[in-house]
């Protein structure tokens, strides 16, 4: 639908991962069904549908009935994975997410594709930028936004082992790989991107190697920022919060996602109960005006520029 | 005006909406153009030859209403407000462009003539009947159409209204389906099929016509409201064809968001004549 963003060294769309990794899953599990809601080219399930046509069940344009059906299909003993455009799953299929999937506690995968504002110009009906605060309540959804290729391939993997509903989020704006070594994903815990004892930025999804590029801008000036990579928002990494709170002092949250209720919402939350410092929330207010996606990270200051200048901010509202 | 004077005026319009929206979609590099086409023919019967509205008094109470429920065909919508007049040919310039009015789904809130924000599917008809309930409560003769894909159609939320406007008998309310047979991916009958959905509205309580949605003299006869009026709400079945007018993106699925490079485009509009 979008455009796709100009083709970057080194950049990858995340999609690409997670259809290897089904795909791959799927040989060596026939319990694996993918579900969709005439999805199948915006969720890069192509291939799968070319290797298990028996496998993959499309609904048609009718989201509710697809939630729906990835709840009686884990019933039936499959493991669903229920692959869709995240605004439409989320939203449209709220009321079946949370009866169906969260309070009835099937094992079911949800993963929304395109999400953010990665459809950019088709405007806020078709954004996904308010799934965090939609789903977040949702407390035993474990909600993983990964940040990369390989993050995303680990969090299927993993999603597919794990019994109990998952929320994968997507984007389908190409990202570069995150250089930390030794990696293992481990959901509800945040990854240390980099070290820091200024302030910590707390970034997940798209935003994560904006936040890399940020942190060195921050450096040369003499400020030494933390990243936290917090793929997983629920269960959100508690400790990691507190500890970055008492030993930066100052807190920035970057999210694809609306100021309201997300990730930046849950630091909050857990911050002003333990550990009050500043915590600079950076997303999106409410819905976007006409934009590129391109457009729109810079017009809301999600850039790397911009998350220096907020870490500044935060920085400055430290109490003497 | 004679009725073949509405027709030729018809035809005029549906071709000057063609060349707009793709060359709209051809410098954007974005928007739908495949289903911009099955649709245009439908829409510039309506404004060009059978709705009541004064572009410069869009919020008339007494206007007709058109919701345009496949919110994605922006440029088939975009270009017929503007022919009407509601804005000046200017702002198509701007279609997806930073801040422009001209968003890929319309906006209520940035367009004169929008009635409702579209674009995700199946929100079109439950908006457009409250609307002719609203009408028959106020005793308002004004009518409600409303524009549907096909593939759109899998929504339960449309099904849920048509009983309610068969039940409601809403005899001011005409839903118009734009059966291209293809919705994003595939063919609409091997994706969930439809057929018999004439059966279906008429199960639902509806009077139903088929007609062939490129034969705008067709189209303007089913959607002229007849003498005396009707007692039922009307679903239009209108074959067409995605695509409609461009020989290579006739009845092809990938032009669905497929936008055109400057040889296609170049074609297309020496096709489009
Ligand atoms: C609720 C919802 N689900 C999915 C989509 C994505 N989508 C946009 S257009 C489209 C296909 C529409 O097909 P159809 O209704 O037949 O329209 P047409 O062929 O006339 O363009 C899809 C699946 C959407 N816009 N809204």
């Amino acid at each position: 639908m979008a455009a796709p963003a100009a083709k970057q060294e080194g950049f990858y769309d995340c999609r690409d991962a997670w259809a290897r990794t089904i795909e791959e899953l799927a040989e060596n599990d026939p319990r694996i069904v993918a579900v969709v809601n005439d999805s199948v080219g915006s969720s890069k399930l192509g291939g799968f549908q070319k290797k298990f046509p028996d496998r993959l069940i499309n609904v048609g344009i009718a989201e509710q009935n697809m939630v729906g059906v990835g709840a009686g299909l884990a019933n039936g003993g499959r493991i669903p994975f229920v692959s869709a455009a995240a605004c439409f799953l989320t939203g449209r299929a709220l009321e079946q997410v949370k009866a169906d999937i969260a309070y009835a506690g099937f094992n079911v995968k949800l993963v929304g594709q395109s999400s953010g504002v990665a459809y950019g110009e088709l405007g806020p009906t078709h954004h996904s930028i308010e799934d965090f605060a939609w789903l977040r309540p949702l407390s035993n959804i474990t909600m993983v936004v990964p940040a990369d290729s390989w993050e995303t391939a680990e969090a299927v993997k993993w999603a597919a082992a794990h019994e109990g509903p998952v929320y994968i989020r997507l984007s389908r704006m190409p990202v570069p790989d995150l250089a930390v070594e030794n990696r293992k994903f481990e959901p509800g815990k945040a990854e240390l991107v980099r070290s820091g004892s200024d302030v910590t930025i707390i970034a997940c999804g798209t935003m994560v190697h904006l936040a890399v590029q940020a942190a060195a801008e921050l450096e040369a000036e003499g400020i030494s920022a933390r990243i936290l990579n917090m793929a997983t928002i629920t269960p959100l990494d508690e400790a990691a919060i507190s500890a970055a709170a008492s030993e930066t002092g100052a807190i920035v949250t970057v999210e694809e996602a609306n100021i309201h209720g997300g990730l930046g919402g849950a630091v909050a939350e857990h911050t002003s109960a333990n550990l009050p410092v500043p915590v600079e929330r950076m997303g999106f207010p409410g819905f976007v005006p006409t934009g590129s996606v391109e457009w729109l990270f810079d017009h809301f200051g999600l850039t790397a520029t911009g998350i220096a200048r907020s870490a500044r901010k935060a920085i400055g509202r430290k109490r003497g | 005006m004679l009725k073949n004077d509405i027709v030729d005026t018809i035809r005029d319009k549906a071709l000057w909406m063609r060349r707009r929206a793709f060359t709209m979609v051809h410098d954007a590099q974005l928007g739908h153009p495949g289903g911009d086409f099955s649709a245009i023919d439908i829409i510039a019967t309506l404004y060009f030859g059978v709705m009541r509205y004064d572009a410069k008094k869009p919020d008339m109470p007494e206007r007709d209403r058109f919701i345009m429920s496949k919110g994605h065909a922006t440029g088939a919508l975009y270009t017929a407000l503007c022919a009407a007049g509601y804005y000046p040919e200017d702002w198509l310039k701007t279609y997806m462009q930073p801040q422009s009015k001209l968003n890929g789904h319309p906006n209520r809130n940035y367009l004169p003539g929008v009635e409702t924000n579209t674009g995700p599917l199946g929100h079109g008809l439950p908006v457009a009947l409250g609307i002719a309930i609203a009408g028959q409560m106020t005793k308002s003769d004004y009518r409600t159409f409303v524009l549907t894909g096909d593939g759109e159609l899998q929504e339960g939320s449309n099904w849920e209204a048509a009983m309610t406007a068969g039940n409601r008998k809403l005899g001011k309310f005409t839903l118009i389906v734009d059966r291209n047979r293809l919705q994003q991916g595939m063919g609409t009958e091997e994706t969930n099929g439809l057929d018999p959905l004439d059966d279906k509205f008429r199960a639902f309580g509806w009077d139903v016509e088929v007609v062939d949605g490129h034969d705008v003299g067709a189209l303007f006869n089913a959607l002229s409201e007849p003498p005396g009026g009707r007692s039922k709400p009307l679903c239009i079945i209108a074959n067409t064809i995605k695509g409609k007018g461009v020989s290579f993106m006739e009845n092809k699925a990938s032009w669905h968001h497929g936008v055109p490079n400057a040889e296609q485009y170049n074609t297309a509009m020496e096709e489009l004549v």
